[in-house]
């Protein structure tokens, strides 16, 4: 019963945006008005139809979010459902890389801190995650870029590749838009690793925030378990303590690790939007905040609408596979 | 985990007589207490966050006497700033692309900060609490009805959210009061869920107790109940949540005026603005006007969230650590204290 609330959530999410985008009038007004005449405006309105009653409006906006058709973009007359498809590939694969940096730094420091509890270790480790946490993103990559970039030279300053390895892949005829995908389907080394040196920086920025996250999480999860009699059980018959905190301790601790990480889908998004700004990297995050100055709120309208359903769909699968992991959780 | 909640309940509802006796006032204050219950690593850490968050406080006030120009100042007699000036004597923190002081517009921005900060958790706790007490009170269709409201706002990325409503309650941009109410109550609308269902699920835990049964057998009305008897032992978690939400709207708050959503620099000072302001100056190499907004963002959200974490853990008797252990063994506790205020 509880997962059929999936469709109620989504409808209202949809309803939320849709009221709140139309609340202080038509997209029109709001992306031309004062740059064009009143007349003029009008007539764009009234091609658009929005002018008509609100709530037919509404039913065709409900029609077109599930059928696909999110309108067109009135500052460069695309498809919305392109601009998505087209910027969207980009930011699942800086929010990969960030999940990956986050795991490999969040768990096994989590474990530690969580082993250590009390002592210095955990105490370093716990002030950097904290450290992480209250680093806003966008600060955090802009000291990266300015330390390993600017100063160093280590890494390229923005963007998804350079312009040699674009017109490699170009002629390979690779475009799924997932870069690493494509550089690999070029068959250059060059430009595999020309793709992974510019996304060093933007996963790490976002990765470390996560990261944050993840440790605090297993931290305190480990602690749990290591407290419980079984785990006395397995010392008290000799198990290696790496063992105990890596086997025992570890497994049990998962199910609400995995749930906290689902959760954390959405600030992972949030965390994109503001990392694409800051290294140009052109995902959807950076469309939004593009498609925010220049005022174009139909654009903007299909970015919020599909990022709210993607957290919310992945918040409601992993509700699913936390049951299916622990029966004690099945509702 | 329900026997260790109900206790404190318990004793609470029989405090009164008993207050004076147990020593002054001042050591049952919030904080207080948390800092005399902690001992080692986790005092440390309290108290780190509480001179963070006191520094943050202190510079906010005070911004008029501390700040060497005001936020959207160019020039002194001496003539103009000019742009992108190096720290120096005059101007320790260097200046803006913009022209402005950097020192100024950080320690004016503390205000706009602890503003929103403040307007943004006050109007979230009363709305949150209010709907909270109401629906997990009376139930029914109500009830059910805000709860699944609440679960999908909650679901909703909070930044994106914030747009929405900055867009809708200023049209993107705004004055400095229109600015600070429009970005708090973004801010606002996001938190509510949280209060309500933290509030909500105590409610609903407390309403079956026996003493609020005995209040309703003696005729007491719904009102009285509801402010008296369930709303005074329903606010037990609600501090934790304040200290976690105040730096996430100070975040929030950063993010807005990153993507151009925040206050003009005429209007007020704001660091998320200032540091889009910055994005061009690092690529040249220049740090002053990225490094001393950001940093300053970094204190204060980690002051909060130290503060909040500190607290998180005292009440949560899982991660609190042992006062009692600890007295036995003096010389562990003595050094923790010096590692935590190290690290």
């Amino acid at each position: 019963m509880r997962f059929l609330l999936i469709i109620p959530t989504v409808f209202i999410l949809v309803t939320t945006v849709f009221v709140l985008m139309r609340a202080t009038g038509d997209p029109i007004t709001a992306a031309l008005g004062g740059r064009l005449t009143p007349d003029q405006l009008a007539e764009r309105i009234h091609a658009a139809g929005y002018d008509r009653p609100i709530l037919v409006q509404y039913l065709e906006y409900l029609r077109g979010v599930f059928t696909g058709d999110f309108g067109t973009t009135l500052s460069d007359n695309r498809p919305v459902t392109e601009v998505l498809t087209t910027y969207g590939s980009a930011t699942l694969e800086l929010a990969a890389y960030a999940i990956v940096v986050a795991l490999l730094l969040g768990i096994p420091f989590g474990m530690i801190s969580g082993y250590f509890r009390d002592r210095l270790p955990d105490a370093v480790l716990r002030i950097l995650a904290i450290l992480a946490y209250a680093t806003p993103v966008f600060f955090a990559g802009l000291l990266l870029k300015l330390v390993f970039s600017v100063w160093l030279g280590w890494f390229p300053v923005a963007g998804r590749v350079s312009t040699n390895g674009e017109i490699a892949m170009q002629m390979a005829g690779a475009d799924s838009g997932f870069m690493l995908v494509d550089a690999f389907r070029t068959g250059d080394p060059a430009v595999v690793l020309d793709v992974l040196s510019h996304a060093v920086l933007p996963a790490a920025a976002l990765g470390l925030l996560t990261a944050g996250v993840f440790l605090r999480l297993v931290r305190t999860n480990v602690i749990g378990t290591l407290g419980t009699g079984y785990v006395e059980a397995a010392r008290s018959r000799g198990v290696a303590e790496s063992r105990l905190v890596r086997k025992h301790a570890w497994r049990p601790a998962l199910i609400p690790i995995i749930t906290v990480a689902g959760m954390q889908v959405a600030m992972l998004l949030v965390g994109a939007v503001l990392t694409e700004t800051t290294f140009e990297w052109r995902g959807l995050g950076f469309q939004l905040a593009e498609y925010l100055q220049a005022r174009d709120f139909v654009a903007v309208q299909g970015i919020v609408v599909l990022m709210a359903v993607v957290v919310a769909v992945t918040n409601f699968l992993v509700d699913i596979i936390a049951a299916l992991i622990d029966p004690r959780v099945r509702y | 985990m329900s026997a260790a909640e109900i206790t404190p309940v318990g004793t609470q509802g029989a405090a009164p007589e008993h207050l004076g006796g147990r020593g002054s006032w001042f050591k049952k204050l919030p904080v207080v207490h948390q800092v005399r219950q902690s001992v080692g690593l986790q005092r440390g850490m309290l108290i780190a966050g509480i001179v963070l968050v006191a520094v943050f406080v202190l510079v906010a006030v005070f911004a008029p006497l501390i700040a060497p120009y005001g936020w959207s100042q160019l020039r002194s007699l001496d003539g103009a700033f000019g742009a992108q000036q190096a720290p120096s004597a005059e101007h320790w923190f260097g200046t803006t692309v913009g022209g402005y002081d950097v020192l100024s517009r950080v320690v004016w921005g503390a205000r706009t900060a602890l503003l929103v900060v403040i307007v943004a958790v006050v109007s979230s706790i009363v709305v949150g609490v209010l709907l909270g007490l109401v629906s997990g009170y009376f139930g029914g269709w109500l009830d059910r009805l805000l709860v699944v409201v609440a679960d999908a706002i909650y679901a909703f990325p909070s930044l994106l959210l914030a747009i929405l409503l900055a867009i809708v309650i200023s049209g993107g941009q705004s004055n400095m009061w229109g600015g600070i109410f429009a970005a708090a109550l973004s801010i606002t609308v996001v938190f509510i869920p949280q209060y309500f269902r933290v509030v909500r699920s105590e409610v609903v835990r407390i309403k079956g107790e026996a003493f609020v049964d005995s209040a309703r057998v003696l005729g007491t009305g719904h009102w009285r109940i509801m402010t008296r008897h369930v709303l005074r032992n329903s606010t037990r978690t609600l501090p934790l949540i304040v200290t976690l939400n105040a730096s996430e709207a100070i975040l929030t708050l950063a993010g807005l005026g990153f993507l151009g959503f925040g206050i003009e620099p005429t209007a007020a000072a704001e660091w998320g603005y200032d540091l889009q302001r910055a994005i061009a100056d690092v690529t040249s190499g220049i740090w002053w006007t990225s490094m001393f907004p950001g940093l300053a963002i970094v204190f204060t959200a980690m002051g909060v969230t130290l503060m909040g974490e500190s607290l998180n853990d005292l009440a949560d008797p899982r991660l609190r650590m042992r006062a009692r252990s600890s007295k036995v063994s003096g010389d562990v506790a003595a050094t923790s204290v010096e590692k935590g205020d190290v690290a």
